[in-house]
């Protein structure tokens, strides 16, 4: 069984943003998520690490495992930086918009590959993202 | 981790091995277009089936990497791709519309031996 309290990955270089994606990859596959759902939450992940590399140079992914009340299983991530933050939120979150010469697909992309999705955000406050992805039943091998 | 690019004739095949951090993708971009220019390629393949996860930078460098060689005057096609990777690519909204692809290595070299591909059939 996988360990309850969150991992901390710290993010200071692209290497590590393959780290925090693999870190939550063992944990969804400890708990029997299907492939496709890994992939969907190992992407998410890693725009979101990107982001924390490109805008603020530093920060940290936790990665735990989370039980809502029916038992179900999940992973949750919480990708935290101290940097510029970001100062319109809805426009971040639109698909193409981007400040950082990429294709402004990283946020709106993550929020569609995951279940839940959530943005704290300030300028000169940093960013936290928080993103879970529920485990669904594999289907029957 | 360096990408190993092999000379096949006037093709490259470039042979993703593991997990790609950002500084090896533009390496691999640099690599390959030094290796286009030094070998006068027609075509590239770029194999992707050893990644697990390929988010928008990763998509965005492939891409890339077609649009260069496309300049040269040589195709690229990227061969590979996970059923799960794709998946996870259209739903973070990347379209790869103007770049080839195909199933495996071999369907990718029979994609650039297309009869009108042939270099032969470019005026000397």
């Amino acid at each position: 069984m996988p360990p309850d309290g969150p991992d901390r990955i710290p993010i200071e270089s692209d290497a590590d943003v393959v780290t925090a994606r693999q870190r939550a990859r063992e944990l969804a596959a400890a708990m029997d998520m299907t492939s496709t759902d890994q992939t969907l939450l190992a992407t998410a992940i890693s725009e979101v690490a990107r982001n924390i590399t490109t805008y603020a140079g530093r920060g940290e992914v936790y990665v735990s495992v989370v039980r809502d009340a029916a038992g179900r299983e999940g992973v949750r991530v919480i990708a935290r930086d101290e940097g510029p933050g970001i100062a319109d939120v809805e426009r971040a979150l639109q698909d193409g918009y981007t400040t950082g010469g990429g294709l402004g697909l990283g946020l709106p992309g993550a929020r569609r590959l995951v279940d839940e999705f959530a943005i704290d955000t300030a300028p000169s406050r940093g960013t936290t993202v928080t993103l879970t992805k529920w485990s669904r039943p594999a289907r029957a091998a | 981790m360096a990408v190993p690019i092999l000379k096949q004739g006037p093709y490259l095949i470039a042979t993703i091995q593991a997990a790609l951090t950002d500084t090896d993708v533009l390496q691999l971009q640099e690599d390959v277009m030094g290796q286009v220019t030094r070998h006068r390629s027609r075509g590239i393949i770029v194999d992707v089936t050893a990644l697990d996860v390929m988010d928008s930078f990763v998509s965005r460098s492939l891409q890339g990497i077609a649009r260069m060689t496309r300049l040269r005057g040589a195709e690229t096609v990227i061969v590979g791709i996970q059923p799960e990777v794709a998946f996870a690519m259209v739903q973070l909204g990347m379209s790869f519309e103007d770049v080839l692809t195909a199933l495996d290595l071999e369907e990718g070299l029979a994609l650039l031996q297309r009869p009108w591909k042939e270099p032969g059939e470019i005026a000397p």
